[in-house]
């Protein structure tokens, strides 16, 4: 979510009975723009909260002027102090996946490559590396897993310029009422996937300046979003099942939308089971 | 100089014949004929939709000249097709649209109703005789957004009337905002609560006419069999010796599993519905499920094993696992009545202890053995007081022969913790520990609350400041394992009655066989009569 807009956003977030204390936020809404001028980023996103066992990482991300390009991750423990996260590797990320339990609360924290993965172990020690894996790491890993499975925005809320970069479109003035229950009406915010795999009657009806992205329709399992209208219609909340503490939110007619994790860090691998 | 640029003033004076003040055509006549035929062109309608260019740049300019967008060149083309779409939407007038009412008028009715102060200055008098306890739901929702947990104030509000009108409603003597658990289509807001004395055994007296009216169709079932078994005296197929094993019953209202009741509503304005008591059966299940709730009490719950019951059973279930796992308080507050309960697994019964002093919030924090479970554990059995199901075979089934009895096997007697254990006697799940307690803020010593989540159940907190404290809920509903769910595999497939020589089916023997079987028969006999004869002889 937006860091300005950030108190009246977790109003609209809070059904899910989580979110961040007075102190917290305090804390945010004094750091998060020092943050932007430091690293120079156009717009600075609260990504959220992971709830590790002994503390909580709270997550913020930066953009640049192309809303799709890469995005610059920092993690602080306290909201006061930031610290830039490196970019998550293809090796990161598929160990990131087989490390299976809570996150632990201190960033230095290893994991032992050697119960998880033994292969990936055995190349790190040949290489003259120890076999572990830092909290660091997975975290960075777990966080840009979870932006590319379930990070979605309202369809028609970033344009793609025809020089190929995206954003935001100032002419967006909300879905509506209708359009907002459906799943057709939201969009993945990373690289699409299926859209090459659409039929060429499918793509005729698709505006390529507004529909460049995956839309949620396609997911699998079909039903891995559960969508409610709060507040008697006035708040759409989305809440993601496959990674559960992601909630979107947006406000039919106007401009408001975000999406928020607050969680413990971990894929809900029960999914199929739960439904 | 050097060479202008367009944007600068004087660009192209220097280039001969371009005069800024010769650019007009000469001939006045020719100049308004072409601005006819351009004016025309514009004007001229479109075959497919009936606009022109003219009328449509006169609405797009009258719409940036009103509104003063920045930097409309490059919005230039949305807004000229908001335009077009303007034109369309009046252009079906004549089919007017239903009004359509959204629903978030017809909620804001209903919670406009909570508002609503029933009665009037009768009220003032009954409020001094016995007043149920309304908890103070905003005050705790204060002491949890300390932590950050909790739901928006205006929530909490709509909750706290809602609270209220639950105690005007049902005969309630204490109540509690248990918490809330989403869904997929709803989410559930849930109410402890325990009913005054006598109104809660409205439930059991239906529950014996039913049994009674059962009964009565047990004896109509019975003269029925006994006129089939008349009939089918010669082809009776063999009844089945499986008896299944008793069903262990449901604790009594008040007590253990059953202490409180629940219940439910789905937003805060729409009406209070109780759940069922749950019975053990229901919580051994649910021990081996794990499934969303939708929002609606009485969807099924599809699953392997089958789950007895419907959403509102799992859901009972559910709270009661969570209840009986989670429910802390801090030691010392709570006491049991009587001393000598302590030892006996009945004690169920706990008060308030007068003289309890609350230490520190930092003690609080650093040690787990600072809270204490107030809610009885349930045992595998899916009850709180262990029932042996022997003597409950016992009592129905007096007439059956003993050996029956001997075969079942011995089962354990089951005991669970007793009623006010620390919470540090909690296991945890390999190195994460069940509980996580954290103080509120590092900054502001002095005010800081102690806070507890649980690791095992995520979704329930406990807060303590003094000598208040509270349990709250906010989740899915479903307990945490490190490992995936491995759901309960099919039993396997019955095994035949093992064939041997006694059932084989053989071919019958023919009449040869059967002679030369005879013969043979004979002749043995023949052969040891001659022996014996022989012998006899010998001797």
């Amino acid at each position: 979510m937006e860091a300005l807009s950030l108190s009246a956003a977790l109003a609209l977030v809070a059904g899910g009975g989580a979110g961040l204390s007075p102190e917290r936020r305090a804390a945010l809404a004094v750091s998060l723009p020092l943050v932007q001028r430091d690293y120079r980023f156009e717009r600075v996103w609260f990504w959220g909260c992971i709830q590790g066992v002994r503390g909580a990482y709270y997550i913020a991300e930066g953009l640049g002027p192309d809303r799709t390009g890469p995005r610059s991750r920092l993690y602080s423990l306290n909201c006061l102090d930031w610290s830039l996260l490196t970019p998550a590797t293809k090796e990161m990320l598929a160990l990131a996946e087989q490390v299976k339990g809570r996150f632990q609360g201190d960033p230095s924290f290893e994991y032992n490559l050697a119960e998880i993965n033994a292969e990936a172990a055995a190349r790190l020690i040949e290489s003259g590396k120890e076999p572990v894996m830092k909290e660091e790491a997975r975290l960075t890993a777990t966080i840009e897993q979870i932006d590319r499975a379930v990070g979605i925005v309202p369809r028609g809320a970033f344009v793609k310029t025809p020089l190929g970069s995206v954003h935001e479109n100032r002419h967006f003035e909300g879905l509506s009422l209708v359009e907002a229950k459906k799943l057709s009406s939201y969009f993945h915010f990373t690289e699409p996937v299926n859209l090459k795999n659409k039929t060429l009657l499918e793509k005729a009806d698709l505006d390529p300046s507004t529909d460049f992205l995956d839309s949620l329709e396609h997911d699998i399992p079909r039903e891995s979003w559960s969508i409610q209208l709060e507040k008697g219609g006035t708040v759409v909340v989305l809440r993601s099942l496959l990674w559960l503490g992601l909630t979107f939110y947006h406000v039919p007619m106007t401009k408001q939308f975000g999406y928020v994790y607050f969680g413990t860090g971990e894929k809900n691998l029960d999914l199929p089971f739960m439904l | 100089h050097g060479p202008y640029q367009p944007h600068e003033p004087g660009y192209g004076l220097d280039q001969p014949g371009y005069n800024p003040y010769e650019d007009e055509i000469p001939d006045p006549q020719a100049r308004m004929l072409a601005i006819k035929n351009a004016k025309a062109y514009l004007l001229k309608t479109s075959t497919k939709s009936g606009l022109n260019l003219y009328d449509h740049f006169a609405n797009i300019l009258t719409k940036i000249l009103d509104e003063q967008p920045t930097n409309t060149v490059d919005i230039i083309e949305n807004i000229s097709k908001d335009v077009k779409w303007a034109q369309f939407r009046k252009k079906m007038d004549t089919l007017r649209d239903e009004h359509l009412i959204p629903p978030t008028f017809e909620a804001a009715e209903k919670c406009k109703a909570l508002f609503v102060k029933e009665g009037g200055d009768e009220e003032r008098e009954e409020l001094e005789e016995e007043m149920p306890s309304l908890p103070n739901v905003m005050e705790t929702a204060f002491y949890f957004e300390q932590a950050g947990i909790g739901l928006n104030k205006d929530e909490s509000y709509y909750i706290f009337l809602a609270l209220k009108n639950l105690i005007n409603a049902q005969p309630i003597q204490t109540c509690r905002f248990w918490g809330k658990i989403l869904g997929l289509e709803m989410n559930y807001i849930i109410a402890e609560v325990q009913l005054r004395e006598g109104e809660g055994e409205e439930e059991e007296e239906t529950g014996e006419e039913g049994e009674a009216t059962i009964a009565e169709g047990e004896k109509e079932m019975g003269e029925a069999e006994e006129e089939d078994e008349q009939k089918e005296k010669e082809a009776e197929l063999p009844k089945s010796t499986y008896k299944p094993p008793p069903e262990i019953p449901k604790e009594a209202n008040g007590t253990g599993t059953n202490k409180y009741v629940y219940f439910v509503c789905n937003e805060p304005g729409k009406p209070w519905v109780k759940l069922p008591a749950v019975t053990p059966a229901q919580i051994v299940c649910a021990r081996k499920i794990k499934k969303f709730f939708t929002g609606r009490l009485d969807a099924p719950v599809v699953s392997f094993p089958p789950f007895p019951g419907n959403e509102a059973n799992y859901l009972r279930a559910q709270i009661a696992r969570i209840s009986a796992g989670t429910q802390v308080s801090p030691t010392g507050f709570y006491q049991f009545a009587d001393e000598e309960e302590e030892e006996e697994e009945g004690a169920d019964s706990y008060e308030e202890n007068p003289e309890f002093e609350p230490p520190p919030v930092a003690e609080m924090v650093e040690s787990l053995a600072t809270w204490a479970h107030h809610v009885k554990g349930i045992l595998k059995q899916g009850r709180c007081v262990w029932i042996n199901p022997q003597k409950l075979e016992e009592n129905e089934e007096e007439d059956d022969e003993e050996e029956e009895e001997e075969e079942r096997e011995e089962q354990e007697e089951e005991r669970g913790l007793p009623l006010l254990t620390l919470i540090s006697e909690d296991e945890g799940m390999k190195d994460i520990p069940a509980w996580t307690a954290q103080a509120s803020t590092n900054l502001i010593p002095e005010y800081s609350i102690a806070i507890l989540q649980s690791n095992r159940w995520p979704g329930a907190y406990a807060f303590a400041s003094g000598r208040k404290f509270e349990n709250i809920y906010f989740g899915w509903g479903h307990k945490y394992s490190l490992e995936s769910h491995a759901p309960a595999l099919p039993p396997p497939a019955q095994v035949e009655f093992p064939s041997g020589p006694g059932i084989t089916e053989t071919v019958d023997p023919t009449v040869e066989e059967e002679m030369a079987f005879k013969a043979a028969q004979e002749e043995a006999l023949a052969e040891a009569e001659e022996g014996e004869d022989e012998e006899e002889e010998n001797d």
